[in-house]
């Protein structure tokens, strides 16, 4: 009875690759309560946030449209011992996440209670500059192996790169963080300011999967289940990606960089042909172009891995990483979530040692100058 | 290189009409340039509403009429039109390529009118078109239903309708419509392409009850093209999840010029997710990958790869199955130049399956 | 292969489960409805603790819109990406013939039995008295 076959074992290789510790690209700490965030508001909008709440694109007050699989979306061992939510107490998190793999350096990502994408603006500015306050009073000062990202109201343009000039120059911040389902598509000129303020303060715009854009979640409307929401944030990567490219955003601003997160990248390779094929027949529609699309997606776009895309034939995601190009992808976990991927294990072994040492840390580094 | 020298060899990608003779071509597009040309089709109410209301166009923004993927320039005639003939289209598809048959597509705007009653008006006027001015005089063409999917039960009709007459092969969705294909109001409809043994065919393309993205309206018309495969993603993911090839264990699926390089990592990520997530779709009985090699086929043209036989190759490898390719010109859509209908590196040791076994097998009226 | 003693069986009731560790594995041992199970601790997939997972049922479906929901709690799905696993098989439902987490026999013994029958069974303090779970590896 062979069934140990499938039994993940630590080969050399990512022993090894982790051994200068990875660089973890996506960590969701949170809040405990909205209250976190009182010290960092007016009385004007505490008042406001518990009147009147936040008020995503979509009918759920409380709840996200499709309901998750596990509660709140979170590894079931990842629940702290004070009963608070995952990804809340930083003890724990240490312990169980960043000694227990040795992370070098781990980049935030809020989700909860941040205001992105709420249908009030003037709220979702106030939350973003708490958020962002928060971040580095509750976990980025104690602990200096994390970072934090500047949480942007990025359906405000102006006001986003009012939040991201207050935050640069502090290295405390490796990023600015949109989501991915904006209310247009994200290289529209509305969103422009976000794109000079972060290439102005020498910041990637970390692009991470969700918001509501106030749109059905395909093109055709509605799906019914959550599986389809998960697996739909690598569509409608493509059309941010396509956007981003084809509104000529990295010829107004040719320092910009992009960070795919949680979208995985497989996808990468078939939509950068695509939009060359196109491009071939179409370049007059967009003259502003100057190169071929996926010269600029070569140049300007970085993805994380998680959740890293499981072929048949493992091998297969080899040839996927060739095309992207092994020094475009960076590790990332998503803790606390339920679709977390170890470092040691995620990674194709087939990989070999200097791939996985660039994938594991080297990239993100690079990218986000961390020593 | 020749096939006859290595057969095992991969082709250089520079195809002779020699080697598409006899090749079914599985998406052409007969054009029609304004609802005069399907006057004669509508009943008196509907034909004089046409001149009284000032109906003249239900062209699609999907092709815009000038641009140039639309048709190839030296496929427009005088009035930069093309395909609007039986002549033109059999004279370029069948005679000059000598393609055995062809699957006629038609993409005018029909879909896109909200009127339920007026979509039933316009799809029978286009499907009887179809017959009379096409398959009439030219037996080697075959046609798509167009149906009315304002009203998924007219839809049903207007299937059982035309598939009375066996030179209707498929029924022809839009990539985007008002809901995603999977979703159960639409099983009727695939509970008459069961009966009658007819595929769904799915088509680059939308009604655009919905933003051309899920994240909104794109700027420019190239981002709308490009966005189809995007299209396609989801209805794959649709049509899988709510179970639609489980409910109906017959039905096959061929999705029409979505560019094909995007299905093997969209179905590693979507069986992926179904392996924590099955209880969720309970029905789904096992992975999305080996429902989708038994059950959805795609055409060949356009190609979204890179000329290079060797990742051509590799990206067919990644497919795991050689059954899925069905050759198609999509005439008059610009993809190629001169007779290279074929996608540059194509193995030529696939050439034979993908031009005739995999459609034969496909379209049981063939 | 030897019989370890993991547990007593007050230890576990019904719907419990319990985390061992014998030669150097790590264990789960299940009850279900007075029936012992064990498995290894590790998920094949990517090595999640499966003594941390949710115990759930059984979902099948014939067809879509239906939920065939039985044997409650015998089903332990990873903490992480909630693969399904047969507590008395250790086969995941998505994929049972080529993915399983290794299962070993579980079996339960009186304490006068196991005294007489495998003095030297564990380390594990075994009193005439008690009843206790044993596995095989």
């Amino acid at each position: 009875m062979n069934n140990v076959a499938a039994t993940p074992s630590l080969d050399k290789t990512a022993v090894q690759a982790t051994e200068n510790g990875p660089v973890d690209c996506d960590i969701h700490t949170r809040v405990r309560t909205i209250a976190d965030l009182k010290p960092y508001l007016s009385t004007q909008w505490w008042n406001y946030l518990k009147t009147y709440g936040m008020r995503a694109r979509h009918g759920f007050a409380k709840a996200p449209p499709f309901p998750k699989a596990q509660p709140n979306a979170a590894r079931r061992d990842a629940w702290p011992p004070d009963g608070g939510f995952p990804a809340t107490n930083l003890e724990f998190m240490r312990a169980q996440h960043l000694d227990h793999y040795g992370i070098a350096y781990g980049i935030m990502n809020p989700l909860v209670a941040t205001g992105q994408g709420d249908q009030n603006d003037d709220l979702s500015a106030a939350l973003a500059t708490a958020t962002n306050d928060w971040q580095l009073d509750t976990f980025v000062n104690p602990e200096p192996r994390l970072r934090a990202s500047v949480v942007v109201p990025y359906e405000d343009g102006l006001a986003s790169a009012a939040e991201i000039r207050r935050r640069a120059g502090d290295r405390r911040f490796a990023q600015v963080l949109m989501m991915s389902r904006t209310a247009e598509p994200a290289g529209k000129r509305r969103y422009w300011p976000i794109y000079e303020a972060a290439a102005e303060a020498g910041l990637p715009v970390g692009n991470h999967v969700f918001g509501y854009s106030g749109w059905a979640g395909t093109s055709s409307g509605w799906s019914s289940f959550y599986i389809e929401e998960m697996t739909d944030h690598a569509v409608s990567c493509q059309s941010l990606v396509t956007s981003l490219i084809m509104e000529g955003v990295f010829e107004r601003f040719p320092g910009l960089k992009i960070v795919l997160i949680e979208s995985g990248f497989g996808w990468m390779p078939a939509l950068g042909w695509r939009l060359d094929r196109a491009w071939e027949r179409m370049r007059d529609e967009v003259p502003h172009l100057r190169m071929p699309p996926s010269a600029y997606l070569r140049k300007h776009f970085w993805v994380s891995t998680q959740p890293i895309e499981e072929p048949e034939r493992p091998e297969h995601l080899l040839d996927t990483v060739d095309w992207v190009g092994p020094d475009r992808i960076m590790f990332a976990s998503d803790y606390p979530h339920w679709d977390f991927d170890d470092p040691r294990l995620a990674l194709p072994s087939a990989l070999g040692l200097e791939r996985k040492r660039a994938i594991l840390s080297g990239n993100a580094r690079a990218l986000y100058n961390l020593v | 290189m020749s096939m006859a020298d290595a057969p095992e060899a991969l082709h250089s990608g520079n195809w002779t009409m020699s080697e598409t003779q006899g090749a079914i071509d599985c998406d052409v597009h007969p054009t029609i340039t304004g609802t005069r040309v399907l006057a004669p089709y509508l009943d008196g109410f509907w034909r004089d509403s046409l001149a009284e209301r000032g109906i003249d166009s239900l062209d699609s923004i999907s092709y815009p009429v000038d641009a140039p993927l639309t048709a190839r320039a030296d496929w427009r005639d005088a009035t930069g039109t093309a395909a609007q003939s039986v002549e033109q289209l059999s004279g370029q598809v069948l005679d000059r390529w000598g393609h055995r048959t062809a699957i006629l597509n038609c993409l005018y705007g029909v879909q896109l009118v909200f009127n339920e009653d007026m979509g039933v008006a316009f799809t029978r006027a286009v499907n009887d078109w179809i017959a009379r001015e096409w398959l009439d005089r030219d037996s080697r063409l075959r046609a798509s239903i167009v149906v009315p999917m304002q009203n998924i039960e007219h839809a049903v009709d207007e299937i059982d309708r035309c598939a009375a007459d066996p030179r209707f092969v498929q029924i022809l969705l839009l990539a985007s419509g008002e809901m995603p294909l999977g979703r159960r109001a639409c099983w009727p409809i695939y509970a008459a392409a069961q009966r009658h043994g007819l595929p769904i065919g799915i088509h680059a393309g939308s009604a655009y009850r919905h933003p051309v993205t899920s994240i909104g309206w794109p700027s420019y018309y190239i981002e709308d093209y490009a966005s189809q495969s995007q299209a396609f993603q989801s209805q794959v993911g649709s049509l899988i999840c709510e179970g639609v090839f489980a409910k109906f264990p017959d039905l096959k699926v061929v999705l029409l010029e979505s560019g094909v390089t995007w299905l093997p990592s969209f179905l590693w990520r979507l069986s992926k997710f179904w392996r924590g997530l099955r209880t969720e779709v309970p029905w789904v009985d096992r992975s999305p990958m080996e429902i989708v090699r038994d059950h959805i086929r795609l055409t060949v043209q356009p190609l979204d790869a890179p000329d290079d036989p060797s990742v051509v190759r590799r990206i067919i490898d990644h497919m795991r199955s050689d059954d899925m390719l069905l050759y198609a010109s999509d005439y008059p859509h610009w993809h190629f130049d001169g007779d290279r209908t074929l996608p540059p590196g194509i193995p030529a040791d696939l050439l034979q399956k993908i031009q005739v076994e995999n459609p034969l097998a496909t379209y049981q009226r063939l | 292969m030897a019989k370890h003693v993991v547990a007593t069986t007050e230890e576990i009731p019904a719907g419990g489960r319990k985390l061992v560790e014998v030669s150097g594995r790590a264990i789960v041992i299940f009850n279900l409805s007075g029936e012992f199970f064990a498995l290894l601790n590790r998920c094949p997939h990517e090595g999640g603790s499966l003594c941390k997972g949710y115990q759930t049922g059984l979902v099948e479906s014939g067809e879509p819109g239906e939920y065939r929901y039985s044997r409650r709690g015998e089903i332990i799905r990873c903490p992480w990406h909630a693969w399904e696993f047969d507590i008395r098989t250790g086969q995941s439902r998505c994929d049972p013939q080529r993915m399983k987490v290794r299962s070993y026999a579980a079996s339960v013994m009186p304490g006068a039995q196991l005294l007489e029958e495998v003095p030297a069974a564990t380390t594990f303090p075994v009193r005439v008295e008690g009843e206790y779970v044993l596995i095989e590896m």
